[in-house]
């Protein structure tokens, strides 16, 4: 995955970061300078509105593409609101909202999360740690009146924001939608739950990038790095750390694809999530501590790059759902189902 | 340099999932006939079931139809495998054969013996072992050092094999023996493999009894064994370069996640409609494994399938797979809800036996079929660091 995919579109998001996505831009980033010539290049290309249809002001890349480019983009640890602005669109196209331009999150990020749709058409709720809330121009947000859902297209100039950050250093805001009037809503079939599982697998598909990058840089660092009168590639125990760091972005790989499959179908696949986001947090936990021991001291600093990927594992593997969360839900569906359909709970995927 | 392996995602074909029906409904039938009692944990040895199997076409599955196989693809063996694994049907006396053995007399054997054996393989007559391990030979399969000497028409065999799975059952091994030094530029040079029949004069069998207090493994002696030309496999001395995509094939399959599974499906039998947050939580944590494994394993099969050796990706598979069956008797063990004195009833019987049996196997599974420690090997020379 590194020069020449055979996928144009995974080509000009790689074109794009490895120009504009320097080390330098992800560290001015996390203290507060908005990566303008990185958000335009990719405005420019069209990546941010990927999967929102042409009639409603996208460019409608396939689903697939787009969590190629995600993928990509976790890879580079791209400091925008890529992943935000592509759901934001997907959830805006979903209940046929004309999509605006420029960087755009969503609400809430919580399963529990509840934003009400009032009769004055005004809304009222809050929801709590929304990713890039600050940078956005608007919020695609899910709201309710009483068992209907419906979007509403919210401007962010103005509202109340607290600011906050994730353990990468990227904003995560709390936001007050108190009396809000939206710009547009309209109605979806869609909960808090499909929100929560469309968002883990998108999660999944940067913490995939994210892995396979700590381990292209561990792999090389080992190979740099000579203590004992040798790379220390040439140690066994070394070797062997690494062997399970491989097997550990190989399985968050395969699931990462598994959650991005769950979506593509008219209704999500919860199961195929939840099977995804607890064996991919679990991997980003267990790979980033292989790679940050491989790189010693040095991969500790500030100044080293890996904290670039390891951080945002930390971050991302506890967004739209942890290891805990999903993983209880998936043992309430397989026991529901019961033992003896524990099989073929395991085979209804492919 | 490309650091990370590819496991490209696999849409089973219809026909394949059709077949799947078919395997259980077969599974099933042969349940209520008392052919075996599914989920006991075991899986075991029928000479009557594998000949019954292979009736319905299912070993061989991909191989020629000129030498009794059914040209299906390794997505449909895979689904036929990895059903009866998961019932835990008694499938030893052909599933060597089904998986290594006749494979190797496929791509390399000579073309009298592909005749002769592949058809009886296929109709599940034959029983077959594999012939690496030696008292001073194990992970380090190219150091084997019994000998095949050339004589008049054929070979003859001296020394011994050892932890032979299943030779006390097998008409045939596959063996890996020693034809000449190994040299200083390739130390896996000289080693060549041999179709054995173990009926041959000169070979004993012996059991070695594991800590289950079952006969699995044995103890194989030649002596002066004649072996016939025409059971030469492939190149003299050359075996080191036809071993890479029998590993492929040996490394990756569902054999490789799903040996301890039964003990799961207990806990969940055990758990009941409505766990504990926490009982579901591991059940949970353990799903999520064994399905991404099986993606992983299916993906493999694919690749397989699409003519690729993917011995690194299948070494991948086998680590983490056996560490996952390895682990799962303990973490079922103190997640299960505790009985005490309480009255026991069948359900318990059937969780207790599962565990038990989980949790004595659960050594050898990072062990057989190339240790962990030769797997991460393998894995480290992929990523570029040997």
């Amino acid at each position: 995955m590194n020069d020449g995919s055979d996928n144009i579109i995974v080509d000009t998001a790689t074109r794009i970061f490895r120009d504009l996505c320097e080390p330098a831009t992800i560290n001015d980033a996390e203290k507060g300078v908005w990566p303008k010539a990185l958000w335009d290049a990719l405005e420019e290309s069209g990546l941010p509105l990927a999967w929102v249809p042409d009639d409603l002001g996208g460019s409608g890349v396939t689903m697939l593409d787009g969590f190629a480019v995600l993928r990509v983009a976790g890879r580079f640890a791209a400091p925008v609101p890529l992943a935000e602005t592509l759901m934001a669109g997907w959830l805006l196209a979903r209940a046929g909202i004309t999509v605006p331009n420029g960087p755009m999150t969503v609400a809430p990020v919580h399963a529990d999360g509840h934003i009400e749709l009032r009769a004055d058409g005004r809304l009222a709720g809050r929801a709590r740690r929304v990713p890039f809330a600050r940078n956005a121009g608007y919020i695609a947000v899910l709201v309710h009146r009483g068992n209907d859902a419906a979007v509403a297209l919210v401007a962010a100039a103005g509202l109340p924001i607290s600011q906050g950050a994730s353990l990468a250093g990227e904003p995560s805001d709390d936001v007050s939608f108190d009396g809000v009037k939206p710009e547009a809503v309209r109605p979806v079939l869609l909960d808090e739950n499909l929100l929560v599982s469309f968002g883990a697998a998108v999660r999944l598909q940067q913490m995939a990038g994210a892995l396979e990058k700590i381990l292209e840089q561990s792999v090389q660092h080992a190979l740099d790095r000579s203590q004992f009168g040798r790379p220390i590639a040439k140690f066994q125990a070394v070797q062997h750390n690494l062997a399970t760091l491989a097997g550990e972005v190989a399985a968050a790989s395969a699931a990462a694809d598994a959650a991005a499959e769950a979506c593509f179908r008219p209704e999500i696949g919860i199961s195929e999530v939840a099977i995804a986001k607890v064996r991919g947090g679990e991997a980003a936990g267990t790979g980033a501590a292989i790679a940050h021991q491989v790189h010693g001291a040095m991969g500790f600093t500030y100044e080293h790059s890996l904290h670039h990927a390891t951080r945002r594992l930390w971050a991302w593997r506890e967004e739209f759902g942890n290891e805990t969360m999903w993983a209880q839900r998936l043992g309430r569906m397989v026991a529901a189902h019961g033992a003896d359909q524990l099989w073929s709970f395991i085979t209804q995927g492919p | 340099m490309n650091f990370s392996f590819r496991f490209d995602p696999i849409e089973l074909p219809p026909e394949a999932k059709e077949l799947r029906q078919e395997v259980r409904t077969f599974l099933r039938q042969e349940a209520e006939a008392g052919t075996f009692s599914p989920g006991d944990g075991k899986g075991s040895f029928s000479r009557e079931f594998s000949r019954r199997v292979g009736a319905k076409g299912w070993i061989g599955m991909t191989w020629p139809k000129k030498y009794g196989g059914h040209e299906r693809s390794q997505l449909e063996r895979y689904v036929v495998t990895e059903e009866m694994l998961a019932a835990r049907a008694p499938t030893r006396a052909h599933s060597t054969a089904d998986r290594q053995s006749g494979p190797v007399i496929l791509g390399y054997g000579q073309e009298e013996i592909r005749q002769k054996i592949l058809p009886q393989i296929a109709a599940g007559e034959l029983c077959f072992c594999i012939g690496l391990s030696e008292p001073n030979s194990g992970s380090d399969v190219f150091a084997a050092s019994t000998r095949a000497t050339k004589t008049d028409g054929g070979w003859l065999v001296n020394g011994r094999k050892i932890w032979t799975s299943g030779a006390h059952h097998a008409d045939y091994m596959i063996a890996l023996l020693r034809t000449s030094p190994s040299t200083k530029e390739n130390r896996r040079h000289g080693l060549t493999q041999f179709l054995v029949e173990m009926k041959t004069p000169g070979i004993t069998t012996r059991p070695i009894i594991n800590l289950t207090g079952g006969h699995d493994f044995n103890e194989v002696v030649f002596d002066d064994a004649f072996l016939p030309d025409s059971h030469l496999i492939g190149e003299v001395d050359m075996a080191w370069k036809q071993a890479t995509d029998e590993l492929a094939h040996e490394r990756s399959g569902p054999d490789r996640w799903i040996e301890t599974f039964p003990a799961l499906v207990e806990l969940v039998r055990r758990a009941g409609e409505e766990p504990s947050e926490r009982l579901a939580e591991g059940i949970g944590r353990e799903v999520a494994h064994l399905a991404t494994l099986r993606r992983m394993s299916l993906s493999v099969a694919g690749m397989l399938q699409a003519g690729k050796t993917p011995s690194v990706e299948a070494a991948v598979v086998k680590d983490l797979g056996t560490n996952f069956e390895q682990a799962l008797p303990d973490k079922v063990r103190l997640l299960a809800p505790p009985t005490g004195d309480s009255e026991p009833d069948t359900n318990d019987d059937r969780f207790e036996e599962a565990l038990r049996y989980a949790t004595l196997i659960a050594p050898k599974l990072t062990i057989q079929g190339g240790t962990r420690e030769v797997l991460r090997g393998i894995i480290a020379r992929g990523l570029g660091l040997r």
